[in-house]
């Protein structure tokens, strides 16, 4: 009745922790299955797959599909293998990733600390440009590419890429910096700091977390791009996205299943890579922009 | 002319002025402090001083030299802010050069002022630290030594200890005030705790509403507040203000008051200024500071006039040093401060004695004091 045994509320919080923990694995398990037989059909021969064992583990392990994808598999006309487009997206992303977050950073210092007449407007034109669909600017931005000169070239994509993440760096910045102390600024202005000088030594040391953010967001959508790499970027500009594609649709003959699964591992590997090294600092980024701001 | 003189300043955000025409003159040497409720405009004028926000009209001059348009690093001005706001990835060392390093002083030179300063606020052993790794006092003292560091002309202060607890804030408000009579330098400090005002202060500006309300000496703020605004805002207990009668009785003045039993009382006001007599025969507020109201044992001796007065005790308060007694009077609480040994019980009628040299009257129409 009344008389509750006093350790009645520990051992259900226990029993509770046991249940969200086996739902957990449980949902974890099931997540990590495509990508476990991915791993395992990357390393079997062809034959064993044909022969309708796609789920068991391989009777002989071999590295040979990856060597394939990576160097002399057929992409598209020629059988380059995935590294020349890996080299290629490389070349795009890690450029566009820094630009984008330079100058979202700038724009977020400046739309925090100095604030100007009209500085909401620009800010929501800014924000605006967020949820513009893909789509809508693909033409106008092969009309302009076409007038610079860029069309097919990796500075093209570059251009395209950072251009296009300007407007989520910005955001991010702008709620970072919105709960960064303004008496800072003001202290660094009366100890002789100029605009540069702040935004160097004050503003970005403190920014660690929103830049691991900007990193990551950036870097995985410019990675897993297709669209803008596919419309402006064919042939042998093209970034890894599309020449996975060319891979798994253009051979011809047999389709050689463990290429394809060690090609779509290597265009997955960065953003993987990226999101263990710095996912920490994602998540924390992220927390201290949106609760703080 | 002053060696800070803030002259007829004004300050309008879009079509709201949220200062008016403030004059003041600081002279060299001075502590000056600013006071005044939240919002009263106190930081709005020490950034105006510091050239972080724009001089709508009026002039700003640093010995003798006009501020308008200056930017805050050429003032030679340094400033201590409430939050501190010490570059939290930059050591204590750095946050004190920084200023030092980035008009260009030589390493050496900076190197040799940053261990004076550590010297001198005794920060010595944290040079090395982050901000982060420091207490609240020490941070407070690192700020300063930011400020000190520059040996600049004017000091401003805005609000510094209030994020500290209240036994920290009375040790650095003391150490303030020795820094100050050890340097000699011009402080503008503001503050919204009259106790740090009155007692930091060489002279005091209370603020309200965007106006300096009155600017003078602690003693001329407390003694002579200059009107109802002033004379309760400073002094803890408050100013008991009470709505008296004017009357000529012997041909003396005398304050009517009601006791607590609704009989009337008479307190003579023989020193009462001349322009009381304007205000014979009608209402007027009497102010009366609780430590004028005390027993007969307790009062001041060289005070010319104390009159008794009996009254019903409501409350009695004992707060170590001194009892605080609770009585009505003329429909009001009145709070009298007694030493800590008198004996005083509420409910019963105790005899007062008021010293009437410290009464102060005021307008009840304007709220002016009546002088
Ligand atoms: N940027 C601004 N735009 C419009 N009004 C402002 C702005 N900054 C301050 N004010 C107004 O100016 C007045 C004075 O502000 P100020 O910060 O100087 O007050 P304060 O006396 O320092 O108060 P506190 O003790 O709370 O710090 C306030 O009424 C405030 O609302
Ligand atoms: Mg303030």
């Amino acid at each position: 009745m009344a008389i509750a045994s006093p350790d009645t509320p520990v051992r259900t919080a226990r029993i509770t922790r046991v249940f969200i923990y086996l739902f957990l694995l449980l949902f974890a398990l099931f997540y990590l299955l495509p990508f476990g037989i991915m791993v395992i059909n990357s390393v079997k021969p062809l034959s064993e797959i044909t022969g309708g064992n796609m789920i068991a583990l391989p009777r002989e392990w071999t590295i040979e599909p990856w060597l394939s994808a990576w160097s002399t598999a057929q992409i598209g006309v020629q059988p380059t293998g995935l590294r020349p487009y890996f080299i290629n997206s490389l070349m795009m992303a890690i450029p566009a990733v820094l630009l984008s977050t330079a100058v979202g950073a700038l724009n977020g210092y400046v739309l925090t600390k100095w604030r100007f007449k009209g500085d909401t407007l620009i800010f929501g034109l800014l924000l605006f440009s967020c949820f513009i669909p893909f789509q809508i600017v693909l033409i106008p931005m092969a009309r302009i590419l076409g007038i610079l000169q860029m069309a097919s070239t990796t500075q093209g994509l570059i251009l395209v890429h950072f251009v296009y993440g300007i407007g989520f760096t910005t955001l991010y910045f702008r709620n970072y910096y919105a709960a960064f102390p303004t008496e800072l600024v003001r202290a660094a202005q009366i100890d002789g700091a100029g605009f540069f000088q702040i935004f160097w030594r004050i503003m970005l040391p403190s920014s660690g977390p929103i830049i691991a953010v900007s990193f990551i967001w950036q870097f995985t959508n410019i990675w897993n791009d297709f669209l803008f790499g596919a419309s402006f970027a064919s042939g042998g500009a093209a970034p890894m996205t599309v020449a996975l594609n060319n891979l798994v649709n253009s051979s011809t003959g047999v389709r050689e299943y463990n290429v394809h699964f060690a090609g779509a591992i290597m265009a997955a590997a960065p953003t993987l890579l990226v999101y263990i090294v710095a996912g920490r600092y994602f998540v924390r980024g992220l927390m201290s922009g949106s609760v703080k701001g | 002319m002053g060696f800070l003189d803030i002259d007829n300043v004004t300050k309008s955000y879009g079509a709201v002025e949220v200062l008016h025409r403030v004059d003041i003159d600081v002279d060299e040497g001075e502590f000056l402090v600013l006071v005044g409720p939240s919002g009263c405009g106190k930081s709005t004028l020490l950034n105006m001083i510091a050239g972080l926000e724009g001089i709508t009209s009026g002039e700003i001059r640093i010995r003798g030299r006009v501020m308008n348009g200056v930017h805050p690093s050429r003032r030679n001005i340094a400033m201590v802010f409430q939050s501190y706001a010490l570059y939290p990835n930059m050591t204590v060392g750095k946050n004190i050069t920084f200023g030092l390093e980035m008009h260009g002083t030589p390493k050496a030179e900076r190197d040799k002022a940053m261990r004076d300063v550590a010297q001198l606020l005794q920060i010595e052993h944290l040079l090395d630290r982050k901000p982060g790794q420091l207490s609240g006092g020490q941070r407070q003292r690192v700020a300063m030594g930011r400020a000190l560091v520059r040996d600049p002309d004017v000091f401003l202060f805005d609000e510094p200890l209030s994020n500290l607890d209240a036994k920290l804030r009375v040790d650095m408000r003391t150490e303030i005030k020795k820094l100050h009579q050890r340097l000699g330098t011009t402080i503008v400090y503001v503050t919204h705790d009259q106790i740090e005002a009155m007692t930091l202060s060489t002279r005091i500006a209370v603020m309200f509403d965007g106006h300096v309300q009155q600017l003078g000496t602690p003693k001329e703020i407390y003694d002579s507040p200059a009107n109802l605004f002033v004379a309760t805002f400073m002094g803890s207990p408050a100013m008991n203000v009470l709505p008296t009668r004017l009357e000529e009785r012997n041909g003396m003045l005398h304050a009517l008051l009601t006791g607590a039993d609704g009989a009337e009382r008479a307190l003579a006001m023989p020193h009462a200024p001349a322009a009381a007599s304007a205000h014979k025969d009608a209402e007027v507020l009497l102010g009366i500071r609780p430590e004028a109201i005390t027993d007969p044992e307790g009062a001041d001796r060289k005070a010319r006039t104390i009159q008794p007065m009996t009254n019903r005790v409501t409350v009695t308060e004992p707060a170590g040093a001194d009892t605080f007694v609770t009585m009505t009077l003329s429909g009001k609480d009145c709070i009298a401060r007694m030493r800590a040994d008198a004996y005083v019980e509420p409910g019963r009628d105790f005899d007062f004695a008021i010293n009437m040299d410290k009464a102060v009257l005021f307008d009840p129409r304007t709220e002016a004091r009546i002088a």
